[in-house]
């Protein structure tokens, strides 16, 4: 089996704050993530996709089909934004947990569009909210 | 245990296929289609899977490991264009991916003990795409 993976960055602000919780109880969990008025992150993410490598190309995919669906529905949609505003986020907190499941579910999504065909498949995403926080989902683990 | 030994190489590739027209090749790969070739700072890692030895405490030498990994892949790689100076790649296309198979395949006969087996090959063509390759059973 062959992974390749693309690095991708974007740049996006939010406010970790549950609406279930009461402001005490947010400030205990969040601590300064929960700011009223948000903070921001470079994220970067790896998306891994898997399969054969095709014997024409020697390629497992087109890295140019993966930058196209990843541009199109990931770095559009969250690059320069609060992510609380996005429709994903109104009722679930954007902790890069939440949002690595949802770049995987966009990805995962949209996949059939950009790679017709069993192979290559999504394999993983890799979410880093900083060069030190890390968060990964695959599709065994991927809220899909 | 999954221990990983980091190299380095500097080399020019072309993404083509022999086999292809230069439109196809063109509709393929793009710029990196370009006959002269282009060039990365490539980085491997080659990690290994095993147990230390109670003695020494060491799954395999990292410095045997890098003595290897030069001997067998950089000192062909370095500074060379893949495409016409190391084979297979006037047959085979120098794609990361066809890269991590070659190198898999020079090093996995010197990897095999008791102790330790060949994991993963990855390489990095730039930070920002990078392939694993974790042999032909896996």
């Amino acid at each position: 089996m062959t992974r390749v993976t693309r690095r991708y960055r974007f740049s996006a602000s939010h406010r970790l704050h549950a609406d279930q919780l009461s402001d005490e109880e947010n400030r205990q969990v969040y601590g300064k993530c929960d700011n009223p008025y948000g903070h921001g992150h470079n994220y970067e993410i790896e998306v891994s996709a898997r399969g054969p490598v095709d014997p024409r190309s020697g390629r497992v995919l087109d890295p140019r089909g993966l930058d196209r669906l990843v541009e199109e529905h990931v770095l559009r949609a969250f690059d320069l934004t609060y992510l609380n505003e996005q429709a994903a986020f109104r009722s679930l907190v954007p902790t890069t947990e939440n949002l690595g499941n949802e770049i995987f579910h966009r990805l995962k999504t949209n996949w059939p569009s950009f790679f017709a065909g069993e192979w290559p498949r999504l394999d993983k995403v890799r979410v880093l909210e900083t060069s030190r926080n890390m968060f990964e989902i695959s599709e065994t683990n991927g809220e899909v | 245990m999954l221990i990983t030994k980091r190299v380095e190489f500097s080399a020019s590739h072309a993404c083509r296929n022999p086999l292809l027209s230069d439109r196809e090749n063109q509709e393929l790969f793009g710029a990196a289609a370009n006959p002269s070739g282009h060039g990365h700072n490539y980085v491997i890692d080659v990690t290994l899977e095993g147990d230390p030895d109670p003695v020494t405490g060491m799954l395999l030498d990292l410095k045997q490991l890098k003595e290897l990994v030069n001997r067998e892949v950089v000192d062909l790689y370095d500074h060379r264009f893949l495409n016409r100076e190391v084979p297979p790649f006037d047959r085979v296309v120098p794609t990361p991916e066809n890269i991590a198979i070659d190198i898999w395949q020079r090093l996995q006969p010197h990897l095999t003990s008791d102790r330790s087996r060949l994991h993963a090959i990855r390489v990095y063509e730039t930070a920002d795409l990078f392939v694993d390759y974790f042999g032909e059973t896996a």
